[in-house]
């Protein structure tokens, strides 16, 4: 037998389970979306591009798309800042600098049930330790409904969302500034550089694969979560937090509207993969090697 | 500049105990010492809230359908895509490059993207409310991810070794065995580490195909949970506590393998 052949059976039975869970259903769900299923008839009419006409006049669709940028941009910016100057900190090999990223990992292991409920009961207004802490502190003014105003629960979530991954981040980052030889910082102080112009010159070149990673990973997945905000906010108050997923999740299986719900999720799946190339587009250009 | 950093790693480090023992603490006071004083110190170790919670047998219940359902999908997967990244490794570029290209395929496509037809799959073909249905989606939609992990370790393995076990005689599936596996055994310890996280904390996929209140896993039976308890955060919150403590008891023997499947599994972007 022929080597591809003898390997077909290596194949066989993921694929078969890929291509019927996975593959096949992707694939039906492009064809809902140019139905009017609701999910449980037995029939349903083909009505072309209906939903993708009435989806673009949606308010709470666009809101959701809104929000859905709103969301990334913040935890973009939050969790890949905080964590490259966290990481910075912990590249030298000893047992502080291990507990310590042990120690910021851990909220990477908990359910985001358990994260999201951590977090209500946080920002409770008037059981929670935010508002408790602002208050002892004298800073009363402060206060807020952290999920309850409309302005503020996004990005209530998003700190959240922050506080979930930094963690893995961390671990990227550092992987990521340990491949750096340590003789070409060395060779840069040497020559009279200071700690800011060797970051610069050195560090943040060499860095940015890293940096790269850690930026993409962030967008795709503050982009597609769904978890904490359907576990502290289930999109409300006045879907001032409703995203894209729980827009789909709701339209699907709270409305039993699936083919509107399915063409929703194929926007999203384009949004995704709109992201996807861009970002391919504009981080690759930056690459350094040494 | 030294100083400075010594400050925000202490004050991150308060930004991630300090919830935590939070968490820990409310767990361990009366409700109504709670409500007299929810930032408080506990006055004493009161256990009640997990003698309440453990009274009955549907909280082990739930335990014991998250560890099923953790555990064959894991395993299931492993092997799986285990059988499928060596097959890539060891096929010529033609094939192997077309499944590497067929399962990267799938890590564009989110979870959110694919749900809804794969709840009707489930409900025509009568697999809802039951685990091995969950089980299997779960395999399904993590092979992309699992595939690509183990293929980028399998690359990393030295040739020479499958070479001279080929010329030896040995098949395919004795390479695999024989070989690779045990070779791989650090990496697939790795990838089960970053799956078995993704597995015990999932909440979409049982939310959608399994209802029934004896097929809850325990992200489920928090959010039920919730309803019962409301604001009754104590109780809530050894729930959060009792499904968190498995993972964390893992990590803390397992951390080296959780970090680098952490590392690993977060390539793929």
């Amino acid at each position: 037998m022929k080597p591809g052949k003898r390997l077909i059976l290596f194949f066989l039975p993921g694929t078969v389970l890929y291509l019927a869970l996975f593959v096949y259903p992707t694939l039906t769900g492009l064809y809902y979306s140019i139905t009017d299923w609701d999910g449980l008839s037995p029939s349903y009419r083909y009505v072309g591009a209906d939903n993708y006409a009435r989806l673009a006049e949606d308010i709470v669709f666009r809101k959701s798309f809104a929000n859905n940028l709103k969301f990334m941009l913040a935890v973009v910016l939050v969790q890949t800042a905080v964590s490259l100057a966290l990481a910075l900190q912990l590249t030298k090999k000893n047992k502080r600098t291990v507990a310590l990223r042990a120690l910021f990992f851990v909220p990477t292991v908990l359910s985001s049930v358990s994260v999201g409920f951590i977090w209500t009961f946080i920002y409770d207004p008037s059981l929670g330790a935010l508002n408790g802490l602002l208050e002892k502190l004298g800073l009363g003014a402060l206060t807020q409904n952290w999920l309850g105003d409309m302005n503020l629960a996004i990005f209530s979530v998003a700190a959240v969302q922050a506080w979930a991954h930094i963690g893995q981040m961390i671990v990227l980052y550092v992987a990521g500034l340990q491949a750096i030889p340590p003789e070409l910082l060395e060779a840069a102080r040497l020559d009279g550089g200071t700690r800011g112009q060797v970051f610069r010159k050195v560090t943040w070149p060499l860095l940015a694969p890293a940096a790269a990673i850690v930026v993409s990973y962030t967008t795709i997945q503050s982009f597609k979560a769904f978890d904490l905000v359907f576990t502290m906010t289930g999109g409300g108050p006045a879907y001032s937090t409703e995203i894209l997923s729980t827009f789909i999740y709701g339209a699907a299986f709270t409305n039993g509207t699936f083919g509107f719900a399915s063409a929703a999720s194929v926007v999203f799946l384009a949004l995704i993969s709109l992201i996807t190339y861009l970002q391919f587009r504009l981080l690759r250009a930056d690459r350094v090697s040494y | 500049m030294r100083g400075l950093g010594r400050i925000a790693l202490a004050a991150y480090a308060s930004v991630i105990l300090l919830p935590l023992m939070l968490l820990v603490f409310t767990t361990m006071k009366t409700t109504p010492e709670f409500y007299a004083d929810p930032l408080g110190l506990p006055r004493r170790w009161d256990f009640s809230h997990y003698r309440e919670l453990f009274d009955g047998q549907t909280m082990w219940r739930y335990f014991g359908n998250s560890a099923v359902v953790t555990l064959s999908t894991v395993a299931l997967e492993l092997l799986l895509a285990g059988m499928i990244a060596y097959g890539i490794l060891r096929s010529g570029r033609k094939l192997g490059g077309f499944m590497f290209a067929l399962f990267a395929a799938g890590l564009m496509v989110p979870s959110q993207v694919n749900m809804i037809p794969i709840y009707s799959l489930l409900r025509k073909l009568g697999w809802t409310n039951s685990l091995t249905g969950l089980v299997l989606v779960s395999a399904a939609v993590l092979l992309p991810l699992s595939v690509f992990m183990l293929s980028g370790f399998m690359r990393t393995l030295p040739k020479e070794m499958l070479e001279a076990g080929a010329i030896d005689g040995a098949g395919e599936a004795t390479l695999l065995v024989r070989i690779v596996f045990p070779l791989c055994a650090p990496y697939l310890a790795s990838t089960a580490a970053f799956l078995f996280v993704i597995v015990w904390n999932d909440l979409l996929f049982p939310m959608l195909l399994v209802g029934g209140k004896d097929k809850l896993t325990l992200p489920l039976a928090l959010l039920q949970f919730r309803g019962e308890f409301v604001t009754d955060y104590p109780m809530l919150l050894t729930g959060v506590v009792v499904s968190t403590v498995p993972m964390i008891v893992l990590f803390v023997f397992l951390q080296r393998y959780f970090i680098s499947g952490a590392l690993a599994g977060s390539l793929k972007g």
